[in-house]
């Protein structure tokens, strides 16, 4: 279980469908060595066809597949030496955890000395040593789910897979696991792909982030880079929580015109010179103060009324009516800071850096 | 639900009561008395020695390891066929499906002391296969020879328990368990064996140890195979040849009772815990792989070679009762269409008794098993659980004890308000098939009413219905399919007992259909009838598994429209 054994993957215009139904278009992606890498997505979005394909278990009906620079698209599942994770975990029920965790090696007939060996520093890894003779039955959810983990890492898998590997536990050990994956997975170093729906746990532990929607790949990147440039309007609404407004930039990029909420003049230098476009921002890139307030000069200042307040803790979530359109305002709570109860008249101001120009 | 409310209701009570003492009097006393009879002195004295005079008789001693031998080895040969068809079925894309479904349900429609018969012409030492072989290659196979003949029909008409079992097990299985498997580097047999195999290990048993049970208890077929060196028909002998109050007789009746309670308790006690239903979790539909060419050629032939010899009972009687002489022939040799009419003729009594015996039991059977269920899945009544657990015994009760048993505990009761006597009267046919049936009635019942969400009665209460009301417009309708099913099951298998009817049959105007086939199967001269007459019991037996099988069927849809309705999960 050294850090030698790192190897890349790579996907290459790999499509599958399903008569008029498509799972995957021409998918292509380039998983460096070692990386933790994400493929974000809903449900439906072909991540886990996606993953099921590098684990063997569905084929692509054309592309390939590449381990180490070594094309395994057509090699049975039991001959990859790709270890996966299952969603519900898939222990065998009429095994105990050490025989749980022998199985792989026992089926690549290694010594049993060598078997005992391995079985015990995988269970020795995920903390569970002592656990070794029971019944998956009798195991907490987390158990159960490092038991897994420590099934497939005893092969020393060359990549591991993990589908959706939280979604079954419950919100406070989710938190945990996730930082445990990605300390194991480190000490490792071996090369992961985890399929999530959850953009919170793919930007959180992940060095890179696949974005798939409908069977395409809307946008790959680091998990900063996702959240600060989303590429379309799929991604920045998927991706955190946005501002979206349709509308058309006139004037060499000086106003920006948008049926619900009438012209906005727009800074110099920040705006394409024109054409049709949607801009975003996210809710806590904006200020709330009340209407008349001074200063914001240097700010885009548009006036609205407080529909909603939603109290989060640390921040007070807003819903302002602006026009016949309606902005979400995150405001950082603390004391002294202004509350706006519904009904109350507003000014949203947005700081011109950071709004995106997406392609309408 | 308040302190205040009572744990049960008075008619509820009163209900439940009612069973138990039905249960009590035609179930546990009669099978009470065999044992005590079969442990006590004529003074009422307790004592080994009808054991002691049983294992002395050198016949005694054969017949019972004859039992456990078929029995066991209809098991085996039974797993041999049963266990790579469901493989197939369940793991294999192929369009065989529909055959195998039909290799389930096919031999069920057919008692295997009908087919029993037939076989005899078709493999017997001078019948069909083996006059061939005897042609061709100058050798006969001894295939219905003695117990041979027992296992060779048992075993195709007690196969499809373990067939439709093990389907459904390897169904259950979620197919995450299959891919871990490959996934860590397991392929092939090595996979069958180490996981889907022990996986699906309590829908084997389950089916294994109901063929055991069925097959050592089973009269009808060593009977009418004149295989008289097994214990159930030795039980028949004893009883009807030196009397009811012979203690070998019952003597064999606690062995058949031990045998069959413990194969039944020992595959609970194995269950227990192991239940692996390990449904699929929103994972890949079906893990089903595409036969390699040699592979489907390996499949079909086996299927179809399973195919023939299923069909080979049916084909068999169907030439029968078309047949005017059959013997030492490959095919009958003159043919006539006089058997039906014949039977329908003289035996018209027998078809009514049949009906109204198996319709009034089947009735019964689903009033008892739906308010069972009800008691056990909606109240609190005190012992509900035990009224299941009585008619679940049942299951395991040979006919042949419950026949004797009944005839000594009711040999001198009359039935009220008549001078006839219980036992020389139709309705102890009736009560016969109820305790018997009413295990598959109350499976039914209990299935139909787990699916009815509590929310949709309580729903109706809310709106004003009473308890007694909400039972009636909606637990009942909502319920309709199951009974139904229940009715239709606990009418088709009871059509087709043979080892109570044996027993209970006094005289021959009491006789239903079964006892009519089993008789007339006596003779030669009387096979062509006899054939003819369980063509009309197969087809009637075949309607009614089609119509259980289409109300189960529409049911499920039904139900799962309530389902989505009452919001449950």
């Amino acid at each position: 279980m050294g850090p030698n054994n790192k190897v890349r993957v790579d996907i290459s215009n790999v499509s599958l469908a399903y008569g008029p139904t498509v799972v995957l278009r021409d998918v292509s992606l380039a998983i460096e060595p070692g990386e933790f890498f994400a493929l974000l997505g809903p449900s439906g979005s072909g991540k886990s066809t996606l993953l099921r394909m590098i684990a063997g278990f569905t084929q692509p009906q054309s592309g390939q597949i590449l381990v180490a620079g070594e094309d395994i698209t057509r090699v049975p599942p039991w001959k990859r030496d790709i270890g996966m994770v299952f969603q519900n975990y898939a222990l065998w029920p009429h095994m105990t955890v050490a025989e749980n965790v022998a199985f792989g090696l026992e089926e690549r007939r290694l010594p049993t000395e060598d078997v005992r060996r391995r079985v015990a520093a995988a269970l020795e890894l995920v903390g569970l040593s002592e656990l070794a003779a029971r019944r998956p039955g009798q195991l907490s959810g987390g158990q159960q789910q490092r038991v897994a983990v420590a099934r497939t890492i005893a092969i020393e898998p060359k990549v591991l897979l993990l589908d959706e590997p939280l979604s079954n536990l419950d919100a406070k050990l989710r938190l945990h696991m996730r930082t445990e994956l990605l300390l194991l997975q480190r000490k490792l170093g071996i090369t992961t792909i985890f399929v999530t729906h959850d953009q919170e746990e793919a930007l959180s532990i992940s060095d890179r982030v696949a974005v798939l929607d409908a069977g395409v790949i809307q946008q790959v990147g680091t998990p900063m880079d996702l959240f600060d440039n989303p590429v379309n309007r799929f991604i920045a609404n998927f991706v955190g929580t946005i501002n979206l407004m349709k509308g058309e930039l006139r004037d060499g990029g000086r106003v920006f015109e948008a049926p619900d909420i009438g012209r906005i003049a727009m800074p110099p230098g920040v705006a394409p010179p024109g054409g049709r476009v949607e801009i975003a921002f996210r809710p806590h890139a904006l200020a709330l103060v009340a209407q008349g307030a001074a200063g914001g000069a240097d700010r885009i200042e548009v006036p609205g009324t407080v529909s909603h307040r939603e109290f989060l803790g640390e921040f007070v979530r807003y819903r302002v009516n602006v026009g016949a359109t309606e902005i979400v305002a995150d405001q950082t709570h603390y004391g002294g800071q202004p509350d706006f109860a519904p009904g109350a008249a507003v000014a949203v101001r947005i700081d011109p850096a950071q709004i995106k120009f997406l392609a309408a | 639900m308040s302190a205040a409310t009572p744990r049960f209701t008075f008619g509820q009570a009163a209900v439940a009561l009612a069973i138990g003492a039905f249960l009590v009097t035609f179930l546990v006393v009669p099978v009470l008395m065999v044992i005590y009879i079969a442990f006590t002195n004529p003074d009422g004295s307790l004592t080994l020695a009808h054991f002691q005079g049983f294992f002395q008789l050198s016949l005694m001693r054969e017949s019972f390891y004859n039992s456990l031998y078929v029995a066991v080895m209809t098991v085996l040969l039974s797993t041999l066929i049963a266990v790579p068809l469901a493989y197939l079925t369940a793991r294999f894309e192929f369009r065989g499906a529909v055959l195998i479904q039909t290799l389930g349900v096919l031999p069920l429609v057919m008692p295997a002391f009908v087919g029993a018969s037939a076989m005899q012409l078709l493999f017997g030492r001078s019948g069909t296969v083996n006059l061939i072989l005897q042609d061709a290659f100058g050798f006969t196979l001894p295939i219905m020879q003695g117990l041979n003949g027992v296992i060779f029909v048992e075993t195709l008409h007690y196969f499809p328990f373990i067939l439709l079992n093990v389907t459904v097990a390897l169904a259950n299985i979620d197919t995450a368990m299959e891919e871990s498997a490959q996934n860590l580097g397991s392929s092939g047999f090595r996979l069958f064996r180490r996981i889907v195999f022990p996986l699906a290990l309590p829908g084997y048993i389950a089916g294994a140890s109901l063929v055991f049970i069925k097959v050592f208890d089973d009269l009808g077929t060593p009977l009418v195979l004149n295989v008289t060196n097994m214990l159930a028909p030795q039980a028949y002998l004893r009883v009807t040849s030196i009397g009811i109050e012979d203690p070998i007789g019952y003597v064999i009746c606690v062995i058949l009772v031990a045998f069959s309670v413990s194969a039944m308790a020992g595959s609970m006690w194995f269950l227990r815990g192991r239940d692996f239903a390990t449904v699929n979790r929103g994972g890949v539909a079906s893990l089903r792989r595409r036969l390699s060419p040699w592979q489907s050629v390996l499949a079909y032939g086996w299927i179809i070679a399973v195919l023939l010899l299923i069909l080979s009972p049916h084909l068999g009687i169907l030439l029968l009762s078309f047949s005017k002489v059959w013997s030492y022939s490959l095919l009958p040799e003159a043919w006539t269409l006089e058997h039906y009419p014949a039977v329908i003729e003289n035996s018209s009594r027998m078809i009514w008794n049949t009906l109204l015996y198996c319709g009034l039991a089947a009735l019964f059977c689903v009033i008892i098993g739906t308010a069972i269920a009800y008691l056990v899945q909606r109240t609190r009544v005190p012992g509900r659980h035990l009224l299941d657990a009585m008619v679940t015994a049942a299951l395991a009760m040979p006919g042949v004890v419950l026949g004797i048993g009944y005839l000594r505990t009711f040999k001198n009761v009359e039935i009220p308000f008549t001078e006839t006597a219980l036992t020389s009267s139709w309705v102890i046919f009736v009560l016969a098939y109820t305790i018997r049936r009413l295990p598959y009635a109350l499976r039914s019942c209990m299935a139909a009413l787990s699916q009815v969400h509590i929310s949709l009665e309580e729903s109706a209460q809310n709106l004003g219905a009473s308890r007694r009301r909400t039972i009636q417009r909606i637990v009942v309708p909502l319920m309709i399919g199951g009974i139904a099913a229940g009715f239709v099951t606990s009418f088709i298998t009871a059509a087709v007992e043979i080892s109570e009817t044996i027993l209970l049959t006094s005289r021959e105007s009491l006789a239903p259909m079964s006892y009519g086939i089993y008789l007339y199967m006596q003779s030669i001269s009387g096979r062509g009838p006899g054939a003819a007459l369980a063509v009309i019991t197969v087809l009637i037996v075949a309607v009614g598994t089609y119509i259980s099988n289409h109300l189960i069927r529409t049911r499920a849809a039904h139900q799962t429209a309530a389902h989505i309705k009452a919001g449950a999960k």
